[in-house]
This record gives structure tokens, sequence and C-alpha cells, in this order.
């Protein structure tokens, strides 16, 4: 640390383009040494970005980085490592075959002689000095997801790293373990180092930082001190002005239960709730909507209603002609099927699940239907009308119906995807995030959709991340946080700090566990 | 005294298992699996079996011992490097399919060594009737002359030649490399992990050449050993069998440990042969013996995917390409 | 801006071509195949020291020189083409079955022991009959052992179906030595030479032609099967994504025990048409190493049957005239596994310029 009175870290004037999106618009800001910055920003406002140019994953289109008030190029982690900055990903890059020591010196070449003995005893002492709870000679495979983020802090200690960014480091973790990281990083902070941490979590932001910096759609909202502002402000500041879309919206008719979730719960193979207790009603003829932060559990509630799950609780299906009501848990999406019942599910992952990338259009039309006939061979005239047919209405852009959905641009895959869903004439659709990467027309083709299936009766869950559009597309909002249902608000008279604040309510901490805020 | 000849023997088939199994380990661990170790084994056994043969014929009469085990030697790992590279090369630099561009070089590597095997004395335009490398071969086989003073003792652990002991090093090195170096973690991790270990700094891709290579040198060696110690000299064409295969069956039953590679080629070795020593057993008996090592890969393969040992496992990445992302 | 930013740009950078043209595709295969050629004829006048053009003449002399080779050639294309036809569509799921040799063998193995055993004991009618249903149950049988182990134990499936190869080699040798005529000699020789019962009939004078019918109908059946068919389809969904599979409700591990069922009834029809269609014996190199060739085979034609007649004859046509320059030239006959060695090694590095675009850095021009 050559010079304490300059800031430990300042960038100026960053911008960064993707193509023709910009991600990062003319972003300054400053941390000090000893101090804890939170960036906060909604999904997509481009805090990762932003730290991905500091730990050298992306570099700037334009801009400068200063550290310790000296201009700094860099280029790859590896430099950033040459500037002491350290950065923990969301998704973790460890061997789970290795041990915990194994992995923090992984690729270090300038470490002395190798001995795993010493650096066993290093990793020891760092973890003592900052009071993690790791055992060195554990394997990754053995452990708790909050181990292994503990890994990858230390990983970035062990290097000396002064500057340290975390992304949503407290995502994945309960609300004890929360506490936990939490109070490593301030003692992390009384030894001098700045702490980076990106979050959309209110209550951990006002608990833990010193100043907070707001991103807000790719541009910089203003920087506050953590004593002198509150969740109202910041929510406003998060979420800005409001945007009008005009994405036209009728108003439902003839509602009817078409969908009873009741007490749905799911967990993940190490035991951790995924979904906790989740009850809500999809209606016929309405849009709802799912808000929450990424990875609250919105994924899991639409897999495990598709059978693709195992939950404990309730999935009542009412069927709109027979009026029987079949309790859907439990079973597979044949089985789901073969009781006659029409469920769509355009899922998150469009190549890896709701399509076959090397297959052409044709082919995964078939997907949900080449079932259909008694007879041994396809059928692939039905279904190759049905791709021309979406490919006219929905004005794919593809050379012909023979070509691989791979070689699609996004949002024509999507259109492909969704189109196909429609087609199957369901009676509960559910989406998610159907518009994800999608451009402006593309997402309003979507929406009309969506809309059009509302006005024939169906019951719609989609889920969302733009809460703008939730705001505008849906009929009702149900917001989850953690697994849990934190709200469900009318879309029409709900405001986005009131669906901000849901988002980010610490459910956990109803369920009796001590909150670590004093 | 039968037992100590059938353990002698017994180390003597598993010494070539051995070879291929330290190569083969050393290969896997990177994450490539090559099915051309049979081919690179023979090519191995044949590039000896030309240095000494040009080297005999060359020098008449008298025979330097250092030369006559350098050349043979020299040739034996060249063959068998430039088989690694080829495998490399399509594989990892040209991206093609590990499992067909490793067949690809064995019906090139058997093909060769056999071809080599049967015209050498034809193209050379010697006079000789048939290969025999008696001369070298004894050079090879030089053991400690202490060993039939020492009895059984003697027989069983002094009576090997220098290829023998060395095969035990090597596995012994490569167990205590794998495991205690910075190199042997880097590359487990590359054949675990390529996309935590590229991100972690480490060249995927040179971690792959070299220890495909240097797997397939050490293979090699096992072809060599083959001829000229354990077929004295003499080749004989498809001779050296399906001893690769077995090669790679040890791999498994080593659970992908050189150390444990050494115990496990006596007991192959010992299998291999063992219908030699069963009284009473006809021809037929002796072929439904020679099974067993690969019953017993079998069974040991369904025991560890049952119990899913993760330490057990074969390493994650195995047989699969690895290409960072473009962005 | 600073004055030396050195971007350390790598020499050469490489991308992932769209789907090139079929012109383009074939255009660089032809290249690859020429520069083979032009190599194995370099080795071929290394060794022999003839005119390469004559070694090329010597190649198509001993592939089509008489119409006995004619016919040769088109047994053995069949016979490769069938094993190669089998394991496409475990190849097209993703399950590497290189265990094709074993359950070839396996196939003629039992065709072989009801021939023996059953001899003249039943009509001949029924023989054939039961030799066809043996063959095809054993080769099924010896694909459905590490299919049930990979489905239900995620047991990987290229080692095992590799050792399954030797346990098939061994209990062939141990039958021969069991069926040897005479006793000892580790021979079975040709049986029931006297009353052809178990054999194939010949149509007309041809002995091989009802092979090679029976093998085309099996090429044209499996492309069928594969194209249009809903297992066909279901195990193309398994193969390229597990995840989808289950999102369209398809039981995985069903589709692997069915299609491994079906690839390994195929190697015992090769099985079948080995032993009692043209050798009328069995020993452990009736499948002659088929099983690892048809992998090749099968890669490079894409796992698809109908290109297949063109990779099979492609590697039988080596293979035959590589023999034959070897006799012509006095050279060891594994000189054709060189050559075919040379070419697959062409043949798959090839790929990658069909699959890739090699761009190599730009001479950094003196920009002002």
């Amino acid at each position: 640390m050559a010079n304490t009175d300059a800031p430990a870290l300042r960038l100026e004037h960053i911008t960064k383009r993707f193509g023709s999106v910009i991600a990062n618009d003319d972003i300054s800001m400053t941390v000090q040494h000893g101090q804890i910055l939170s960036v906060l920003g909604e999904n997509g406002s481009g805090k990762t970005t932003l730290m991905n140019m500091i730990a050298g994953i992306y570099y700037p289109d334009g801009g400068k980085i200063f550290v310790d008030g000296k201009e700094a190029v860099i280029r790859s982690p590896h430099d950033a490592f040459q500037y002491q900055i350290g950065m923990i990903h969301q998704h973790f890059k460890l061997v789970d075959l290795f041990t915990a020591t194994e992995n923090i010196i992984l690729g270090l070449e300038d470490d002395g002689r190798y001995s795993l003995k010493k650096a066993n005893q290093r990793v020891k002492e760092i973890v003592s000095q900052y009071g993690f709870r790791l055992d060195p000679e554990k394997k990754v495979y053995e452990m708790s997801v909050s181990e292994k983020q503990t890994v990858e802090i230390v990983k970035v200690l062990y290097r000396g790293a002064d500057i340290l960014i975390l992304d949503e480091p407290t995502a994945v973790l309960t609300p004890q373990e929360t506490d936990r990281l939490f109070a490593v990083l301030r003692k992390m902070r009384s030894e001098g180092k700045s702490i980076i941490i990106i979050t959309h979590k209110l209550h951990e932001v006002l608990s833990l930082s010193d100043q907070v910096t707001v991103l807000c759609k790719g541009r910089y909202a203003g920087t506050v001190n953590t004593a002198e502002t509150d969740e109202a402000q910041l929510t406003e500041m998060m979420v800005g002005r409001k945007v009008t879309l005009n994405i036209e919206r009728s108003e439902p008719k003839d509602t009817v239960p078409r969908l009873t979730v009741e007490g749905l719960t799911v967990r993940s193979r190490e035991g951790t709730d995924l979904l906790r207790n989740v009850s809500f009603e999809a209606r016929s003829g309405e849009i709802l909507g799912i808000a929450g932060i990424a990875g609250s559990g919105q994924r899991e509630l639409l897999e495990a209603i598709a059978g693709l799950l195992r939950a404990e609780g309730k999935i009542v299906y009412h069927d709109p002609k027979t009026g029987k009501e079949e309790n859907l848990r439990g079973r597979d999406p044949l089985e789901i099927r073969e009781l006659g019942v029409r469920l769509s599910f355009v899922p998150e992952d469009r190549l890896g699940m709701g399509l076959v990338g090397n297959m052409d259009i044709t082919d995964n039309m078939m997907l949900r239907s080449y079932r259909k006939g008694r007879g041994f061979f396809l059928e692939r005239k039905a279904p190759k009308s049905l791709a021309e047919k979406i490919v006219s209405e929905l004005e794919v852009v593809t050379p012909g119906v023979s070509t691989p959905v791979r070689r699609l641009s996004g949002g024509n895959v999507q259109k492909v995807l969704v189109g196909r869903e429609i087609a199957a004439a369901p009676t509960v659709l559910m989406a998610a995030y159907p518009v994800r990467g999608l451009d402006i027309n593309s997402s309003f083709t979507i929406y009309n959709l969506l809309n059009q299936q509302k006005e024939r009766g169906v019951a719609v869950i989609f889920v969302g991340e733009d809460l703008d559009v939730l705001l505008e597309l849906c009929d009702r909002i149900m917001v989850i946080s953690s697994g849990a249902v934190s709200g469900i608000v009318d879309a029409r008279a709900a405001s986005k700090e009131q669906i901000g604040l849901l988002m980010t309510k610490n459910t956990a901490s109803e369920g009796g566990a001590a909150d670590g805020k004093a | 005294m039968i037992l100590a000849g059938f353990l002698q023997r017994a180390i003597m088939q598993g010494i070539p298992l051995l070879y291929g199994s330290t190569g083969e380990i050393i290969t896997e661990k990177s994450g490539n699996l090559n099915l051309g170790i049979p081919g690179i084994m023979y090519v191995g056994g044949i590039g000896g079996v030309i240095g000494a043969f040009l080297y005999e014929q060359h020098a008449g009469a008298e025979l330097n011992p250092f030369l006559a085990v350098m050349i043979p030697l020299l040739c034996s790992m060249a063959g068998s490097l430039l088989m690694g590279l080829i495998y490399s090369f399509l594989t990892v630099s040209l991206r093609a399919n590990q499992n067909v561009t490793g067949l690809a070089l064995t019906t090139f590597g058997v093909g060769f060594g056999n071809f080599f095997g049967g015209s050498l004395v034809r193209l050379a335009g010697s006079d000789v009737p048939s290969i025999s490398l008696g001369r070298t071969s004894n050079y090879f086989r030089t053991s400690l002359p202490i060993a039939d003073r020492l009895g059984w003792f003697g027989q069983i652990f002094l009576s090997h030649s220098f290829l023998a002991y060395a095969a035990i090093v090597i596995a012994l090195l490569t167990s205590l490399i794998l495991a205690k170096t910075r190199v042997g973690l880097h590359l487990r991790a590359v054949g675990e992990n390529p996309a935590t270990a590229d991100a972690a700094g480490i060249s995927v891709g040179k971690y792959k050449y070299f220890a495909t290579c240097i797997g397939s040198v050490i293979a090699g060696l096992g072809g060599l050993y083959y001829v000229m110690d354990y077929a004295n000299g003499v080749w004989s064409n498809d001779g050296f069998g399906d001893r690769g295969w077995l090669a790679i069956a040890l791999v498994i039953f080593a659970v992908w440990r050189p150390n444990l590679s050494i115990l496990g080629s006596i007991l192959f070795g010992g299998l291999y042969i063992v219908h030699n020593y069963i009284p009473g057993l006809d021809v037929s008996g002796q072929e439904l013996f020679k099974m067993l090592p690969y019953l017993v890969t079998i069974l040991f393969l369904v025991a560890i995917s049952m119990r899913r040992k993760r330490e057990a496992q074969p390493p994650a990445h195995l047989g699969l390409p690895y290409f960072r992302e473009e962005r | 801006m600073a004055k030396h930013e050195h971007v350390r740009e790598p020499l050469f950078h490489i991308a992932k071509r769209d789907t090139p043209a079929w012109w383009r595709a074939w255009g660089i295969r032809a290249i690859a195949l020429v520069l083979a050629l032009v190599v194995s004829g370099l080795v071929a006048f290394l060794l022999t020291g003839e005119n390469p053009l004559k070694l090329y003449a010597t190649m198509l002399e001993g592939a089509f020189g008489t119409s006995r080779r004619v016919w040769g050639l088109m047994q053995n294309l069949a016979m490769l083409l069938c094993v190669s036809v089998a394991v496409t569509p475990a190849f097209k799921m993703r399950f590497w079955n290189i265990g094709a040799e074993g359950q070839v063998l396996i196939g003629g193995l039992a065709a072989a022991a009801c021939m023996i055993l059953l001899g003249d004991s039943i009509p001949h009618g029924l023989l054939l009959l039961t030799v066809t249903v043996a063959s095809i149950a054993a080769g099924a049988l010896w694909a459905l052992i590490p299919a049930v182990f990979r489905a239900k134990w995620q047991t990987n499936e290229t080692l095992f179906t590799l050792m399954m190869n030797y346990i098939a080699i061994q209990l062939v040798s141990f039958f021969t030595y069991r069926f040897s005529v005479p006793k000892g000699s580790g021979q079975v020789g040709v049986i029931n030479r006297a009353t052809h019962a178990g054999w194939m009939p010949t149509l007309g004078k041809y002995d091989y032609l009802l092979n090679i019918l029976i093998v085309l109908a099996v090429t044209v059946m499996m492309a069928v099967y594969l194209k249009h068919s809903k297992h066909g389809y279901e195990l193309a969904v398994v193969g390229e994504s597990e995840s989808t599979a289950r999102y369209i409700g398809i039981d995985v591990k069903k589709v692997i025990i069915r299609t491994m069922l079906i690839s390994g009834a195929v190697c015992g029809i090769a099985g079948l048409l080995l032993v009692s269609g043209t050798d009328h014996t069995i020993s452990r190199d009736t499948a002659a190493g088929r099983g690892f060739t048809a992998i090749m085979v099968s890669w490079l034609a894409k796992f698809d049957p109908v290109a297949m007649i063109l990779t099979s004859f492609l590697i039988v046509f080596l293979e035959k005239g590589a023999t034959e320059i070897s006799t012509a030239f006095g050279l060891n006959d594994s000189f054709s596994e060189i050559i075919t060695g040379i070419i697959i090694f062409f043949i798959i590095g090839c790929e990658f310029f069909i699959r890739y675009t090699v761009r190599f850095r730009r001479r950094e021009g003196k920009s002002a």
C-alpha cells in the first residue's frame, strides 16, 4: 500500500459495449482503503460487467482504472492479481475431486517449492485470521455451497488480494451463513482491505456497507453513504423512472381456477429448501407474473409443476372440460400428458432443454407431438406444415424449416419454441424468462402471443425479470424471495418499489432465524 | 520352487502391462482416452527391433554394449513419441474424436509392427533367414549376477533385467509426481475440470500434448521389453497379442494409480499364465482361464460405478474434448 | 492512449464455421483423400522403389482385376457395412459401443454351436431358423449387458464394451477347442461339409449374393429406422440432450437398453452371415477386426447408413489394393493396415477444416 491517501480503486468514465448493446455507459466510482462498497442494481443493470472489467475478464472500450492512484491496465485475471485485485464469481470454478488447499494453490507457479503441508498451514492461518470455517483438507465434493464459497474467497486472499470483489455472494447462502460471511468481511475491512459487493438485497446493503453505488440500466445512478439513506431511497434509485412500454392488456374474463398449488416444497440434493411451502392459484384468462431475484426458486417452481423435479405438497389441475381435479405431483411429463392435461412449458434453457439445437425446425416441432398415432413411424407432414406456419406467422428469420435451430438467432429460436408450445393448444402455459436476450421487436411478439393466449382462456404463468414488463403485462404478480412467496399483488395497482421491496424481503427471518442486523 | 517360477513368469508377463498402463494413466489423467496404446506398444517394439537389427548388421561381429542398448532404446522411444504426437495433433489441435483416432492409431501401429516385422529382412537387403536379435537381447537381459546365489528370493526379485526395474521405478515416480508435485496437481486438474484449470492459467493443450506423448513413450517401452526380454529378441507377428488392451484394462483395475498398477500387473500377468500351472487343464480350459483378467476388470468397473466412490472414478473429463468457448 | 499497448494476440484464431455448403465439405474431404493417397504412394514408393503410378494400378487390379476379386470385394464390403450399420444407432445416442467385435463373434459362435450341436437332428429349414434366431439373440444379449449397467449405474460403456470383446474372443477360443475336428487341433473346420445343414442357401451360382442382399436390406432398414421411426427420433434426442429427453417425457434408460439391443442384434446378424453364410466355420479371427474398423467407417459417414456404403467401400478397397501391392512386390500383407491408417488420419484431420476456419493474425500495417 504505497499511497494511502489515494483511493484503493477509482474508475473513470468506464464504457463497455457488446455489439449494439451498451452494458456500461460512462460509469465512475471510487473505493477507499478499508471500506465496504455495495454495488446495487437490478438484473441486467451492468453490475457484473463493470466488475468483470476490474477483474480482467473484459477490457473496457473507454475510460480508465486507477489502483492506488496510478493508472492500471488490466487485461487478464492474472493482471488483476498483479494489482492485488481478486474476484469471487457467482459460479465457482473448483475441481470437485481436490481438497480445499489443492484448489486454492491451483495454477500458482511462483510459490516456491511445492509443499501441500506448507500450503495447508498457510490456508489454516488465513482461515483463522479472518474467522472462516474451513477444513483445508476437505474435498470440494463433500462441501456445502458456503464452504465452496469460502474456498473461493481464501483462494483470492492466498494470492494476496487487497481489493476483493464478490458477485452476489449471498444468493446461495442461508441467513446464518450470510451472517458469518458478513462478519468475515467486516474483519477484512478492519485490516484495511477494500471490498466491493454486488447485490440487490437492500437489507444486506444497509447492514454491511459503508457506501452504496447504484447502477440503473447500465448507467451510474449515484453514490450515497449508507448511514444517510434508507430502503425507499435506494429502491427509487435502483428502479429508475417508470418506463411506459405500451403493452396492450385486456381485462381478464371468466376467470376460474385452473391450477392450484398448495404447500409446494422442493429440496436440493444437499437437503436445503429450494422452494418452501409455496401456495398460489393460476386462473384461466389471466397472466400471473412471477417476480423475484434470479435464483429465488422460479426455475424449480416451474420444473416441479412440469413433473421434472421431485416435490412435496399438492399441484391440483382443474380440467375445463370434465371439471375433474387431478393431482399432478409425483407424475412425470408423460403421465401428465396422458391424464389429458394440456400443460405447455417454455423453459429458461431454450437450446439445452426446450429444443434440440442440432435438429431442424420440423424435427423440433415433433418433440411434443411425435408420439401421435399408433404407427411405428414418424409422421412429418403435420409438423412440417406447423413449422412453416410458425415461420410465416411469427416471422422467424430462417433459410427454411430444415435449418438446424442452433443456427438461428436468439429471438428466432425463442419464437420457434414459444410457437410450438402454443400450438399444443394449452390450458396452462408456463414461460420462464421468455424475452431474455431478445431485441425489442421479438420481445413484443412474445408479449402479444402471451396476451392472445390469455384472451383465449389459457392460464398463463410468466416468470420475468424486468419489473416494468411484469407490471404492464400481468394481471397479478406473485413475488418470491429465497424460495418462499413474499406476496401476491394486483399488477394494476402495485408500484415497482413495492415489488422491489417484496423481492428483497428476508423471508427466512420470518421462520425464526436471527437477523444479523442490530 | 514352482511358486517361485510362477511368480517370476508372472512378473515377466506383467512388465509390458505395467509400462502400458503407466503410460495410459498419464494420458488419461489429462482427459485423453488413448485407445491407440496397443498400436503404440507395437511401434515401440518394432522400433527397437529396427534399431537393433540395423546396428547388428552394421557393427558386424563386435557389438558395443552401450550402443547395443541405447540404439534400440532410442529408436523405440522415437517411434512411440511420433505415435503420441499424431494422436495429440489430431485430438487436441484438430479436435478429432478420441475414440476414432485411437482405434485408427491401433490399426496403424499393429500394421506397422507386423509389416516391418515381416519385411525388414527383405527391405534391408540382408541374407539372414529371419529376425533374431539374440545378441542385442542378451545385453537387454543382463541381470544382477547375485540373483542365482539367493535361491527363490533371487529368482523372484533379482533375476530381472534393467527394463523391468525401470518399469517399477517409472510407475512409482509417476505416482509420486501425480500426488506430490505441482505438475501432477495441474495435470489432474486438466483431466478433471479443464475449464477450471484454464481459468487458473494452466495451459490445457500443452498439458494434454505432454501427457499424451510422455505416456506414449512409456507405453512403447513395454513393447520393447516384450521383444528384447520376454521374447529373447525374436519378433513374431501378432506375438504381442492383446496385451495392449490388457494394459488399458489394468488402468481401471489400478483405479488410475500407477503404484497399484505394479501389483495389478503382477496379478494380471499371473492370471494370464495361471492356466499353465493348473494340473489336468486341457487346452480349451486354458482359453477360458485367459479371459480372467478381462472378467476381473469388468467386475471391478461395475463395482466402482455402483459404489460411486469419487476417488475411484475415471477422470471426470475423460474422452471429452475441451475447447474454450468463443465469445 | 498509452504509448505501448501491445495486445498479445495469438498467432492464429480458430472460429467455428456455420454448416458449410455440401460441395465445400466434400471438396475438403476429396482433397484430404488425394493427399492421403499421395502420401501412401510415397510410402509405398520408398519401400518398393516402384513407380507410384504402377502402384496405384496394382491397387485397382487387386480390387477389380477379376470377377472373383470383385465378388470378394463386395462380400467384404457387405460384412464391414453390416457391422458399421450395427454400431450406428448406439453412436447416434452417444453411447460408445466399441464392443461390436465381441457382439459379432458371439453371434457367430451361437450360429456355429447350433449347426454343430443340432446338426442333422432337426430338419434343415428349422435348423436354419434356429441358427438365425440364436445368433441374433446372442449378439443382442452381449450388447444388453453393458447397456443395463450404463442405464442403471452410469458404468463407463467405452471401457465395458471394450472388455466384453476379449471375453467373447476367449469364449470362442474355448469352444473352438471343444468343437475342434480332429480333436485337439484347435480348428473347427468346415461344419456340416457334407450335409450343408445350417448353411445359408446360395442364390444361383453366386456364393455371396444372398449375404450382400441381406446386408443391403439391413442397411436400408436401419436408415429408415433412424430417420423415420419414433424409436430413431427418441434415440437421437437422448443423444443430443438428456435433459430435453426428460422434458418431453422420454424414458432415457429404456431407450438406452432398447437401442443397444438393436445394435447387438444387427451385430448378431453379421456373425450369422460370417459363419452360416460365408466361412461355415468359427475361429477367434472370424470378425477379423471389423468391430473396430466399423467404428471408423460409421463415424466417417457421419452416422448415415447410406453414406456408409461409400466409406466401407473406401476401406475395403484400400485393404484389397494394398494387399495386392504387398503380394506383387513381396511385402508383408500388413501393408494394407498402414495405408488404411494413413488414410483415416487424413480424413479424421480434414473434418476440422470443414467445421472450423483458421484465420492467421493479420500483419499489423503501418497504421497512422
